[in-house]
């Protein structure tokens, strides 16, 4: 056996299966009877919406939850796996979608948690650090264990995870949705991680929701939809469409037929915006961005690169340190957000469980959050008329597709597609002249983004000028008339939307395409 | 007055003797911290001690059942129990009952408060006074002029609070259980994924600050005023949680900070002796006002426990 060995010395898994997994959790089945398997050398994608139970069904098989039946069985033995230990010890490793590092500690600081040191009591960091380097060798993974994790960027923080993972002498890895915050560049350096790994004798399992990275990188894909398994198929006889057809249960709209923009007179100008970050450095740095009505400028760019303060600025949420915001020909800088309400101006901010809903609150009463003391919701701005407050709720409930049991239902006990629909509902009851949309469907499911998309796009079509920050690129570029690349507070590349080129984002997106 | 009044050997050595209880309790507090535990009953928890040491001791002597040190021994030994076990029940209402921290650390204060009343009314009634620590004599270094009187005329515990300085500095930066304690107050659900037990890693913090809190109230009562009466602390638990902040969680920076509260300490209780021209009661004040302005000045440092006060449950 021990020529086939992996790399770090361990024993591969050759099989690995889970059989009629079930998982209840208050009032929901979160896993239905689930079948899966996974072998040695192969990446199997884990497909479906959130919610779905992709998660759940993995975290059972890391120990974080216990499935209430069902089986495990590693190389036909059947295992029962208590806590992330046990996983460990039996070679299974996560990778999680938030990851799972100490900031303020170093690279091997974090690889050392939780292990049993050479040393007895005592920490052996530099044991750890030799070991790290040597495996960053083999799998050709660079990092310096001497690192804080916090100075790091986010691709190098998850190859710290990898490589605890493999340290840990993981045969099988299970990846939870492991491009969410990469840069095009970054994901296509993971691929060729997993793909090394995988022909190292590795087993993989990918979660995703994103339809051509699983063609791209899988060998076999599993669709689960509402805690089932849909299917299990080779990548090989996959489609895009056959895919979502499978996670959402009735074909979808990948592809939006877009009618040529009708521009209009400019709506909303920025010029030379700058503002502090939260951390009290530059966030914003001299930003100036012209949008028209009717068209969808994409603002894209790799998270904490401005586009929130940018979001922010606009929205009357942070100050404006220097320029100018102007909106429909009045300027609006730093003005309170109930003024950029009354001049017609929409946010529909990223934090939507923060900024966007309070969610102990009822969906009625969200609905009218600005508007709870206009004229047509009380009567002498004092006291609000519930009826009326109720009836306009339930015609947006109807018009949005919101799925909810009444206008009285706590908000918190929605999902995220009907969250953000709500949302969506109150930012455009108003008619705004101008709307931000910052990660408009960010953690919504894909019935519920083809829903929100096509809204936008039906208010672009009316004259809205929208601005749609998002770090999903498939959907800016889906949206956009034309595209501004942020990097570093600054806009370093503004292009219309007409065959761009993928790589050249990227590239903007990490500074690189920015002039010396 | 000449500065030369004010800045007397035994200033030094005092503000040394005072440093002792917040060096203990801070310490120890530093540890529940550092892995998300805010206890906000120390003082409750070195009343207690201060009682419960004071008392054993006080027994024991009027028994005579057993020699001067061993009752002294005996004394530390109670205080140290009845501190694990207010840090035990801290740690049962945050961690397993995840209750709010802030609140459930003002019952512990003022049930050790309350407690520490009651039981002294009950069982001993008016102020006694114990055959408390007494100075260590060192040959040669306490008959030293000024560095003997600073340095060598100091009764055990305050030796024992500051061989803990450098002992806690490295039990959290070069040990295992000190990489799980930062990593269970920065972020919880990193250690727990890491097969680290939050739990089980903020009980024994806790548990650690309440012996700490247990023997800093025992330095009171039995090394450094040698009586227990309401209120001992007077405080000085609640200071000893602001001078974690003002150390940034790191033990040498506390315990620094707990010398620069008690020197100013002791020179506030030397001009009152001189009789300075300084209203006593704007010396009094000093200290606390520093130790305000001081913490207003404190940056936020990466030490910060980002899950401090926060209850870990996995899985939201």
């Amino acid at each position: 056996m021990s020529s086939n060995l992996l790399p770090t010395g361990h024993e591969p898994i050759h099989q690995l299966d889970m059989t009629g997994i079930v998982k209840r959790f208050p009032g929901v089945l979160a896993a239905d009877r689930i079948d899966f398997d996974v072998k040695s050398g192969e990446i199997h994608a884990l497909l479906g919406e959130n919610g779905a139970g992709k998660s759940t069904l993995m975290k059972m098989l890391y120990g974080l939850y216990h499935p209430d039946a069902g089986a495990i069985r590693i190389n036909g033995e059947e295992t029962t796996i208590r806590n992330p230990q046990d996983a460990i010890q039996h070679g299974i490793g996560m990778i999680h979608q938030h990851f799972m590092l100490v900031p303020s500690l170093t690279v091997a600081e974090n690889i050392a948690l939780g292990m049993k040191s050479s040393r007895g009591l005592r920490l052996d960091l530099d044991v750890v650090s030799k070991r790290v380097v040597e495996l960053s060798e083999i799998y050709n993974l660079k990092v310096d264990p001497d690192y804080p994790i916090w100075q790091l960027a986010v691709g190098e923080q998850q190859r710290v995870e990898i490589l605890r993972a493999l340290y840990k002498g993981a045969a099988l890895l299970i990846l939870d949705e492991p491009t969410a915050v990469l840069t095009p560049q970054e994901v296509d350096g993971l691929f060729n991680i997993l793909n090394q790994l995988a022909d190292d004798g590795h087993a993989l399992v990918f979660i995703s929701h994103k339809l051509h990275e699983v063609l791209e990188i899988s060998h076999r894909v599993t669709v689960l939809r509402d805690g089932r398994r849909v299917n299990s198929i080779p990548t090989s006889e996959a489609t895009r469409p056959k895919l979502a057809e499978m996670m959402v249960g009735r074909p979808v709209l990948l592809e939006y037929d877009k009618n040529p923009a009708e521009v209009k007179d400019e709506r909303l100008i920025l010029s030379g915006v700058s503002a502090f970050s939260n951390r009290g450095t530059v966030g914003l740095d001299n930003v100036s961005l012209r949008l028209r009505g009717g068209e969808i400028v994409g603002v894209a760019g790799v998270s904490g690169n401005g586009q929130q303060e940018l979001a922010q600025c606009i929205a009357g949420l942070r100050e404006t340190t220097a320029g100018q915001v102007i909106v429909d020909g009045s300027d609006v800088t730093n003005a309170q957000p109930s003024a950029l309400n009354a001049i017609g101006l929409s946010y529909i901010p990223e934090e939507r469980m923060i900024d966007g809903v309070i969610k102990e609150f009822t969906v009625a009463e969200n609905y009218v959050l600005q508007d709870h003391g206009h004229p047509k919701f009380t009567r002498g701005k004092i006291f609000m008329l519930f009826n009326k407050i109720r009836d306009a709720c339930r015609q947006a409930i109807e018009a949005f597709e919101i799925k909810t049991p009444s206008t009285e239902t706590l908000v918190k006990s929605l999902s995220g597609g009907n969250i953000q629909k709500l949302v969506l509902a109150r930012e455009l009851s108003r008619d705004p002249g101008v709307l931000i949309a910052a990660q408009p469907t960010r953690g919504v499911d894909i019935g519920a983004t083809e829903y929100i998309h096509q809204r936008l796009l039906y208010e672009r079509d009316k004259g809205t000028a929208i601005l749609l920050i998002s770090e999903d690129l498939d959907e800016i570029r889906a949206l956009s008339d034309r595209i501004a690349v942020m990097y570093e507070g600054q806009i370093v590349g503004e292009v219309e939307n007409v065959d761009v080129d993928v790589e050249q984002l990227g590239l903007l997106m990490t500074g690189g395409g920015r002039v010396a | 007055m000449g500065m030369e009044e004010i800045f007397t050997a035994s200033v030094f050595a005092s503000a040394i003797r005072l440093a002792t209880p917040y060096i203990f309790a801070a310490l120890g507090e530093t540890f529940a911290q550092r892995s998300g535990v805010l206890n906000l009953g120390v003082d409750g928890i070195m009343l207690m001690g201060a009682f419960s040491g004071f008392y054993a001791v006080y027994v024991a002597q009027q028994a005579e059942t057993m020699s001067e040190p061993v009752s002294l021994l005996f004394g530390v030994v109670v205080a140290l129990i009845v501190g694990g076990l207010m840090g035990l029940a801290m740690a049962f209402v945050s961690v397993t009952l995840k209750a709010k921290q802030g609140i459930s650390g003002i019952g512990v204060f003022l049930f050790g408060f309350g407690l520490s009343e009651l039981l002294f009314q009950q069982w001993v009634g008016t102020p006694k006074s114990i055959q408390g620590f007494h100075r260590i004599d060192f040959p040669i270094l306490t008959d030293l002029p000024i560095v003997g009187e600073i340095f060598f005329h100091h009764n055990l515990l305050v030796y024992v609070a500051f061989a803990l300085v450098p002992v806690s500095a490295f039990v959290l930066n070069r040990t295992t259980f000190g990489l799980m304690i930062r990593a269970v107050g920065q972020n919880p659900e990193a250690a727990d994924a890491m097969g680290v037990s939050v739990a089980r890693v903020r009980y024994a913090t806790t548990i650690i600050g309440g012996i700490m809190a247990g023997l800093a109230g025992a330095s009171l009562s039995i090394a450094l005023i040698k009586l227990f009466q309401q209120n001992l602390t007077a405080g000085q638990g609640f200071i000893a949680v602001a001078l974690v902040y003002f150390g940034g969680w790191r033990p040498w920076a506390v315990a620094a900070g707990a010398m620069l509260f008690s020197f100013v300490n002791a020179l506030q209780l030397q001009i009152k002796v001189i009789d300075a021209a300084i209203p006593s009661e704007f010396a009094v004040m000093a200290p606390y006002v520093i130790t305000i302005i001081a913490l207003i000045f404190a940056s936020k440092r990466q030490e910060q426990p980002t899950a401090l006060t926060k209850p870990y449950e996995r899985g939201e």
